[in-house]
């Protein structure tokens, strides 16, 4: 197992956000949670990628206990992440912003940068080049120093799924990658994530609410209700279950 | 198009000639009439003209060196107060520019910046004068120390104002934006209040009279204490400082820190060690403050409390805000812009209106004296800045460093090449 989470508890007030989950993750998956609003999935993503920490519970990643690792760390052992709501570098070039995803595999000390040593410059260069190819991958060719507040709103979300890459990930958590995208950018994203498993290696977990998405590329799905997990299983699984079913189209559709 | 380029290009030419005509021709008049103040503007604006004019780094550095190498203490040496203010003006570019580290790099608001040059200036102002004889008996060391010491302590008080800022940061770095802000101008008042009230029970800082007189630089054995000498230590330090603020700029660490200003958040999720990238900023502007505190105290050969006030804070910090937050150059004109404001341009503007009070022409109470109203005309500034230009007056810009820039080109052009190369 790659990520194993254990009887995950986290309230906030008397809101029991997140309630007694147990989620396990094999290199290689492509895995969803889905639920419907308030479901509890963006919290259960804020304890894995250490925002919160859970009240009860356990998570290991890779064989390491990282249930109160703050999030600088947990990025550290390579679990990288996008937002729901994008959040970039703003007034960064493009290029800056992945640069600063590959702040963790960059060493030049601070007297090496103030002497501008030769090493410093070449890591400098080395980076640079990662930063462009990274950029091509993700599309976004041509756009390394544009500013990422004026990119169009489909490539902010690629850049900010390229910037993730950058930190080298084992596992990647994408929080709605296809929020706010139209078919057409759905369908490439959808493409872009099938590609990142299979080309980069990386185990990915998605929030999604588009069912074409979740049912075309999971492997797994979880199903989060009231915090609560009401069904995990193939999509085939997923579909056909009357729990799900209700949780999403209310109870006469049954 | 065609005719557009070539238009430019003739532009170009003319821009540089009246540039190179400019900066030659000031630099001159300026060498014939060292009293004329508006001759030392117009000195100050060809550094900036030279600064845009389109020509190679090489050529401008150049240049750069002859004017500030050359000219300026050709000048100097004719009019030691036009020394004086732009050697002031140096030690607050100096200021500006560490202050910028924490401010604009790393969009942390610090008002207590004063606090760090006023630790460097009393760190010296003690040892270098019969002070820290009070403290420490005679049979450890003898005080004053020698001039030499100087060059030490500029290196001891980088680290240990550097330390200080550690200190400092650690329990408020948590606070953001307008809390920080007003623990750091907290910091600053301890600081100047403990100086002020350390006479007793042991007299360490001489309380509100203030430490005189204080040992003049010394190198190998001469005595460092002309306005020229300190002229040139300030260039070389502020040269330094330019080279390591820019460099850190552009490099991981400059990255971390934007990342933090634009989105500590994101930032940490990409594994910024946000804690100790904010300390950095803070350490490193401290220690800038520092040893610029040190070169303040041997020039002024005295310190006393009421130099590190809270106005002093907001003078530095405006000349960031009004320069460009960020922008190195732009902090640059903010000091020069300032200290000229407040040394020069309100001053000879008093004199002109005493003058036609002089001849008759105008009768001006004393009381509208230009002068009295520097503090006003300081706040006029920031609120006209903040509401016509809050990115500053040269606004910080991104781009990738020139040789990463050239690089991009070459593979650009490589391209094209290849392209050509398929259609054939």
């Amino acid at each position: 197992m790659l990520l194993e989470a254990k009887g995950i508890n986290k309230s906030f007030g008397g809101l029991t956000a997140v309630n007694d989950i147990d989620f396990s993750m094999e290199q290689g998956q492509i895995a969803s949670i889905i639920g419907p609003n308030g479901a509890g999935k963006t919290t259960f993503f804020n304890i894995i990628s250490g925002y919160y920490n859970p009240d009860k519970g356990k998570i290991t990643f890779d064989g390491l206990d990282v249930t109160t690792l703050s999030p600088e760390k947990v990025a550290a052992c390579g679990i990288a992440r996008t937002f729901q709501n994008i959040r970039l570098f703003p007034d960064l070039m493009a290029v800056e912003n992945v640069l600063v995803g590959m702040h963790l595999h960059l060493r030049a000390s601070m007297a090496r940068i103030i002497f501008n040593t030769p090493g410093v410059r070449r890591e400098e260069e080395k980076a640079y080049e990662e930063a462009r190819s990274l950029l091509q991958y993700a599309g976004l060719e041509g756009k390394e120093t544009e500013l990422a507040r004026s990119l169009s709103y489909g490539d902010q979300r690629r850049l900010e799924v390229a910037r993730a890459l950058a930190v080298k990930p084992k596992m990647l958590l994408l929080d709605e990658p296809t929020a706010g995208m139209n078919p057409r950018e759905t369908d490439e994203m959808k493409e872009f994530i099938l590609h990142l498993r299979d080309e980069k290696k990386v185990t990915i977990l998605l929030i999604e609410h588009d069912m074409k998405v979740v049912m075309g590329i999971s492997d797994w799905i979880t199903v989060l209700n009231y915090g609560v997990k009401i069904a995990e299983g193939t999509p085939r699984e997923i579909r056909n279950n009357p729990e799900v079913i209700k949780a999403y189209l209310g109870q006469e559709a049954v | 198009m065609l005719k557009n380029s070539l238009l430019g290009q003739i532009d170009k030419k003319y821009l540089l000639l009246l540039g190179w005509t400019m900066i030659i021709g000031v630099s001159i008049l300026f060498y014939l009439f060292p009293q004329s103040g508006l001759f030392f503007l117009l000195f100050l604006c060809s550094l900036l003209v030279l600064y845009y004019l389109p020509v190679n780094n090489a050529l401008r550095y150049l240049a750069a060196a002859i004017i500030l190498v050359g000219i300026m203490p050709l000048v100097g040496m004719q009019n030691t107060y036009y020394f004086d203010v732009i050697t002031q003006v140096g030690i607050y570019a100096s200021l500006a520019i560490g202050l910028n580290i924490v401010v604009g790099f790393a969009g942390l608001l610090n008002f207590g910046y004063v606090a760090f040059y006023a630790f460097g200036a009393y760190l010296y102002a003690i040892f270098a004068s019969s002070q820290a004889a009070n403290f420490i008996p005679a049979a450890v060391a003898h005080f004053p120390l020698s001039g030499h010491w100087f060059w030490v302590f500029l290196a001891l008080s980088a680290v240990l104002t550097a330390g200080l800022g550690l200190l400092l940061g650690f329990p408020v770095l948590r606070l953001r934006g307008d809390y920080l802000a007003i623990v750091t101008l907290g910091f600053a008042e301890i600081i100047r209040i403990v100086f002020n009230n350390l006479d007793k029970p042991i007299n360490i800082t001489n309380g509100p009279k203030g430490i005189s007189p204080i040992q003049p630089p010394e190198l190998f054995g001469m005595v460092l204490n002309q306005p020229i000498h300190f002229y040139f230590i300030v260039l070389v330090i502020l040269v330094l400082t330019i080279i390591i603020a820019s460099r850190l700029d552009s490099s991981r660490i400059g990255r971390c820190w934007a990342a933090i200003r634009e989105d500590e958040l994101a930032a940490r999720s990409m594994g910024v060690p946000v804690v100790r990238m904010k300390l950095l900023a803070f350490a490193i502007g401290a220690s800038f403050a520092g040893v610029m505190g040190v070169i303040f105290a041997a020039k002024q050969t005295f310190v006393d409390p009421s130099s590190f006030g809270f106005m002093e804070s907001i003078g530095i910090l405006s000349m960031v805000i009004v320069g460009g937050m960020g922008n190195i150059a732009g902090v640059i004109i903010g000091a020069v812009g300032v200290v000229m404001l407040q040394l020069n341009i309100l001053k000879e503007f008093s004199e002109y209106l005493g003058q036609l009070a002089a001849q008759g022409i105008l009768n001006i109470p004393s009381q509208v004296d230009p002068a009295k109203y520097e503090k006003l005309i300081y706040g006029l500034i920031l609120i006209l800045a903040c509401i016509y230009r809050p990115q500053g007056l040269m606004p910080a810009s991104r781009s990738l460093p020139a040789w990463l820039k050239k690089k991009g080109k070459d593979q650009i052009t490589n391209g094209i090449q290849e392209d050509k190369t398929d259609v054939t």
